[in-house]
């Protein structure tokens, strides 16, 4: 308890006379950055699953071919998520004569979940959102069945034993499906009809679906309580499994927020290291004072580690509520790209905040601190007896144990932990190598320079120690923050070159062989982009290996549904370059009529597949076996055909197949009105919403990748702040003696300029080497192809020349103010 | 009257190891301190003074032989135990005075106090800075201080806890003349007011004949214990 007080009092007058400022700033920036990244991080990222979530029509799914359970019903009312339910089967749609084969979707109230429907009075024109559904009785057709059956407001559709009338026309749903399994065209009716439209029938084709919402922690309940339940024919889905484009654009931006905030921590660690160093050689006086005045060396350990924590707790208080009015403004200046209704920060961030702060100063100051209490009592008689030197394993231990545990809390993945760790520490070894390296060369070349640039110099090389720390430390700094600003770069001109403007927006299947030239020709004749065209196959897989599929268990949560389902199969001698092959060879035209074939990596995955694996395929009552030759990773979000299953060409050429292809065309319902009606076999596929929806998801990507950039910014800046005020009480003597000894201010700031400068420089050059290699990694770890960056270097050298000179030149502006006298007696 | 001792060297020695070889700074010194008494230990640099000082006081351990503070012998007690003993008995004043510069004046002389745990810390503190004619300057940090003030500061630091034995290591050393001879001055005053030892570190034979005894030493040997006023004639 006295250890307490002391602490108190000391903490008191430290505060008051300004001693603690640099350490206490610098922890107080690092909660602040953290929690901010964290808040932001938190509220940004709810957001994207939320307009993600929308593809779902929810936040989960569950799907199954019967009735879902009542006790599932019950179980979410339970754990108090939103439900909504969903009856969907084919069926062919009468207005009077007129009939189409359509997908009936009965949906019961509170339908969608995530998202909003919008309808119109016409068929394809821009629809207004309505928070309703059909009532009992009425249908709403989309704009193509509508299209098809000449049914406008008014008309009665028959939709199987009972009529309905169409009250609107559907324009879109956000559960559009961007996988295009389903063909057919849609409806909506309400649940309460679909008993008495009879559809439902032992053997017809139904799926039942379950829609879910609520707060995450609710939604993980559900699925533990799920998946403790057994055999149940069900596949749970979320927004990863069912939409791959922004599965893959959320995925990489949480990644990238982990990463943004991890190099934040980091950057932050290594400052608060510093100050924490600064701050045990400023106390060692002191201590040895205590020491000397009677305090054991259990009574300085308590005092210092009250005085740590109690300065942790307050800066982590103070960091975090500036974190939090942080993300609150930023969400404000964000208003108009963020939604209105973003939730709420949780309270998370602010403690999680405070116990990596803690960890991080355990980490790294609790060494230093430790070191503080050996400092012998005999320093007040003789300078030079200091504690004795920290073994090196007592420095690295919890170093190594704190950065750990945040590379692994920041990025939950093992192996992506070990290989950042691995990066981090050969970066650390390189720059202290090639630093040591360049101090020492440095020295040899101070001969040449004026008086002031060869005293900077020399400064550089005499204080050997503290200069490698400095180059590792900013080197370090700025090559994670030349690592990260490459990968924004990458993955912001990735996402936005994944959906250029004129990104296909419709999809036209069911193009029979005979109209194909035709179609393709009137597509153009209307000002049309087109893409390519892919032949169609509706097939279905037998066997693996000679094994049928029901003797095998698969591995994916999509692999029964792989397995079981008819599958829509192609051939083509172009790869294109959406895909790209990871694994085997892509046909040449000798392979031409061989039996290979080409899979998707999804496919794979699900299934558990390998090179040479034997498949056999059973397309229009006719048995194929292939060998699995290629396995490509398909990027879905390009728009255009695309298919699990490729085979060369030559194999399949005989079965009879239609065509598929997508196509930017200038939203107009004319032309669409004009091809309908030409090629009347042909389904049409709007998809502009469902991009529309995707931009929104990445636009919200960006700008959270963009802001949390900036706080990695400014915990760089602290560390700046750190490392250059690390040496500031040497030189305040120096300084004076210069001074004495008739040095001009003006000669000392461009020796305190010159030694800056090139410190910058030496760890610019080291950074940019390392942020382009690591660059390369980070990309490839994010699947992002990687662009060498002259900029990087021209920001990474000069920059760091003029950012660490001119903050070094600051902060020694003012030991050049103070009079020599007050330094030197 | 026989005063009881409060200090003894017991065949004191140091060795510390040198690129040359072992280097004795300390060679078997003895001898004994009674209670109020003020002693002088002189010598050129590099005499060892300031070793034997640091050993009597409990800041450095001999390398042979031993030191009786205040009835302990210091070789049985382990670091914290030193610290202990010097909390209750010893005060310090040093050449470059040791002021903590994040305190103010009093803060700086109630510190043994606090860490002493004692709760009357800011009351008998400032009655000290009183004493040593700095009750004005209480809270002024030691930068906005004279050299001649930080080192009263230090004096009142020193001995604001009533020690037994109050150490000096030049306490003079950094000061001018006049204000050399007014810190003396104090701490001849405090020293035969509460009755306190004192033991100090000096050059300067004005300052080392107003002792009682006057040690000299030279090559880590004692080679003199004298009366204070002889040893100035005999300087």
């Amino acid at each position: 308890m006295r250890s307490l007080i002391l602490a108190l009092r000391a903490l008191r007058r430290e505060w008051r006379s300004g001693e603690l400022a640099v350490l206490w700033l610098s922890l107080t920036i690092a909660v602040a950055a953290l929690s901010g990244v964290g808040f932001l991080v938190d509220r940004i990222g709810h957001a994207v699953e939320l307009q993600a979530s929308e593809v779902l029509a929810a936040d989960l799914r569950v799907e199954s071919d019967t009735p879902i359970a009542a006790d599932e019903q019950a179980e979410a009312t339970r754990l108090g998520l939103k439900s909504a339910h969903l009856t969907t089967m084919l069926s062919a749609i009468f207005n009077g004569d007129a009939n189409q084969l359509a997908n009936v979707r009965a949906v019961s109230a509170g339908y969608p979940l995530r998202g909003q429907l919008s309808v119109a009075d016409r068929p394809f024109v821009s629809g207004s959102i309505t928070a309703s559904i059909p009532a009992p009785g009425e249908i709403w057709p989309d704009s193509r069945l509508a299209a098809a059956l000449g049914a406008g407001i008014g008309s009665e559709l028959a939709v199987g034993a009972r009529s309905l009338r169409v009250t609107r026309i559907l324009i879109s749903r956000p559960d559009q499906s961007s996988t295009f399994v389903e063909f057919a065209s849609a409806l909506l009716i309400n649940d309460a009809d679909l008993a008495a439209t009879k559809l439902i029938q032992p053997g017809s084709r139904i799926r039942y679906v379950l829609l879910l919402a609520g707060e995450a922690a609710q939604l993980d309940s559900f699925r533990r309580w799920h998946q403790g339940q057994e055999a149940r024919h069900e596949r749970v889905e979320d927004v990863a499994d069912a939409s791959p484009q922004i599965g893959d654009a959320s995925k990489r931006a949480a990644r990238f927020l982990a990463l943004a905030s991890l190099v934040a921590v980091l950057l932050c660690a290594v400052a608060i290291a510093m100050s924490a160093r600064s701050y045990v050689r400023r106390h060692l006086d002191a201590v040895a004072l205590m020491k000397t005045l009677g305090a054991t060396r259990r009574l300085v350990l308590a005092v210092n580690l009250w005085q740590l924590l109690l300065l942790a707790a307050v800066a982590s208080v103070l960091g975090a509520a500036a974190g939090w009015l942080t993300q609150l403004w930023l969400v404000r200046v964000l208003q108009g790209l963020l939604r209105a209704d973003l939730p709420p920060a949780g309270p998370w961030p602010a403690v999680v905040g405070f116990i990596i702060a803690l960890a991080v100063l355990a980490g790294f100051a609790l060494p230093s601190l430790l070191q503080l209490t050996r400092v012998p009592a005999l320093r007040v008689l003789r300078r030079d007896a200091g504690p004795p030197a920290l073994s090196f394993l007592a420095a690295a231990i919890p170093v190594l144990l704190a950065i750990a545990g945040v590379v692994y809390g920041a990025l939950g993945q093992l192996s992506l932990s070990l290989w950042f760790l691995l990066g981090l520490a050969a970066a650390v070894v390189a720059l202290g190598v090639a630093g040591a390296a360049l101090v020492r060369s440095a020295a040899h070349v101070r001969g040449s320079a004026g008086v002031a640039w060869r005293y900077g110099i020399a400064n550089l090389a005499r204080r050997r120690t503290e200069s490698i720390t400095q180059i590792v430390a900013f080197g370090l700094g700025l090559m994670l923050l030349l690592a990260l600003a490459i990968l924004r770069d990458d993955l912001v001109t990735d996402w936005r070159a994944s959906l250029p403007l004129d990104v296909p927006n419709y999809f036209f299947v069911n193009i029979a062989s005979d109209v194909r030239a035709d179609f393709q020709h009137e597509l153009q004749s209307q000002g049309a982009q087109l893409t390519r065209m892919l032949p169609m196959i509706r097939g279905r897989l037998l066997t693996i290996n000679d094994r049928p599929l029901s003797e095998l268990h698969f591995p994916g949560v999509r692999g029964r549904g792989f397995a079981e389902r008819e599958q829509n199969l192609t051939w083509a001698s172009e790869l294109g370059d959406d895909n790209r092959i990871v694994e085997g060879h892509w046909w040449t035209a000798a392979d031409a009529g061989k039996p290979l074939v080409s899979l998707a990596v999804e496919y794979q995955d699900s299934l558990g597949l390998k090179l040479g694996d034997r498949l056999r395929f059973d397309v229009g009552g006719e048995n194929f076996d292939v060998t699995v030759a290629s396995f490509r990773k398909v990027k879905w979000d390009s728009f255009r055909p695309n298919f699990f299953v490729m085979f060369p060409p030559g194999l399949l050429d005989a079965s009879a197949g239609t065509y598929m292809t997508s196509a930017y065309l200038q939203p107009s319902s004319g032309a669409m009105a004009q091809l309908v009606h030409r090629f009347p076999g042909v389904s049409i596929f709007n998809v502009g919403d469902l991009l529309a929806q995707i931009r929104a998801v990445i636009d919200k990507a960006v700008s959270a990748v963009q802001t949390v950039f900036l706080f990695t910014l400014l915990a760089g800046l602290t560390l700046l702040l750190a490392a250059v005020q690390a040496s500031r009480e040497e030189r305040l003597y120096e300084t004076a003696i210069l001074r004495v000894l008739g040095a001009s201010r003006r000669m000392i700031l461009t020796s305190v300029l010159a030694e800056f400068a090139l410190l910058g420089a030496v760890a610019g050059v080291l950074a940019a080497t390392g942020a382009s290699l690591g660059g390369a990694w980070l990309a490839h770890a994010l699947d992002l192809k990687y662009r060498f960056n002259a900029g990087l270097w021209i920001a990474g050298v000069v920059g760091a020349m003029l950012v660490v000179g001119v903050a070094g030149w600051i902060s020694t502006r003012s030991v050049v103010r103070v009079a020599p006298r007050s330094v030197l007696y | 009257m026989t005063r009881d001792i409060v200090l003894e060297a017991r065949n004191l020695s140091k060795q510390v190891s040198s690129p040359e070889g072992p280097l004795t700074i300390v060679r078997n010194v003895s001898f004994t301190v009674t209670q109020g008494e003020s002693i002088a230990l002189v010598g050129p640099s590099g005499a060892g003074k300031s070793t034997l000082l640091a050993m009597l006081a409990g800041l450095e351990l001999p390398s042979s032989g031993d030191v009786v503070l205040a009835g302990q012998a210091l070789g049985a007690l382990d670091e914290d135990g030193r610290a202990r003993l010097r909390a209750e008995r010893v005060g310090f004043v040093f050449q470059s005075f040791h002021l903590l510069p994040s305190l103010t004046a009093l803060e700086n002389v109630m510190l043994p106090l606090e860490l002493a745990g004692r709760e009357d810390a800011r009351a008998a503190a400032t009655d000290m800075l009183g004493r040593v004619g700095l009750g004005a300057r209480a809270r002024h940090y030691p930068r906005q201080l004279s050299g001649g003030e930080q080192q009263r500061v230090a004096l009142a630091r020193a001995s604001v806890g009533h020690p037994t034995v109050l150490f000096a290591d030049e306490p003079t050393g950094n000061l001018d003349t006049a204000t050399g001879e007014r810190i003396a001055q104090l701490l001849f005053e405090l020293n035969r007011g509460s009755d306190t030892t004192l033991l100090l570190v000096t050059h300067e034979a004005a300052l080392a004949a107003r002792c009682d005894r006057v040690l000299s030493m030279d090559a880590g040997a004692l080679l003199r214990d004298v009366a204070g006023a002889a040893a100035h004639t005999h300087a």
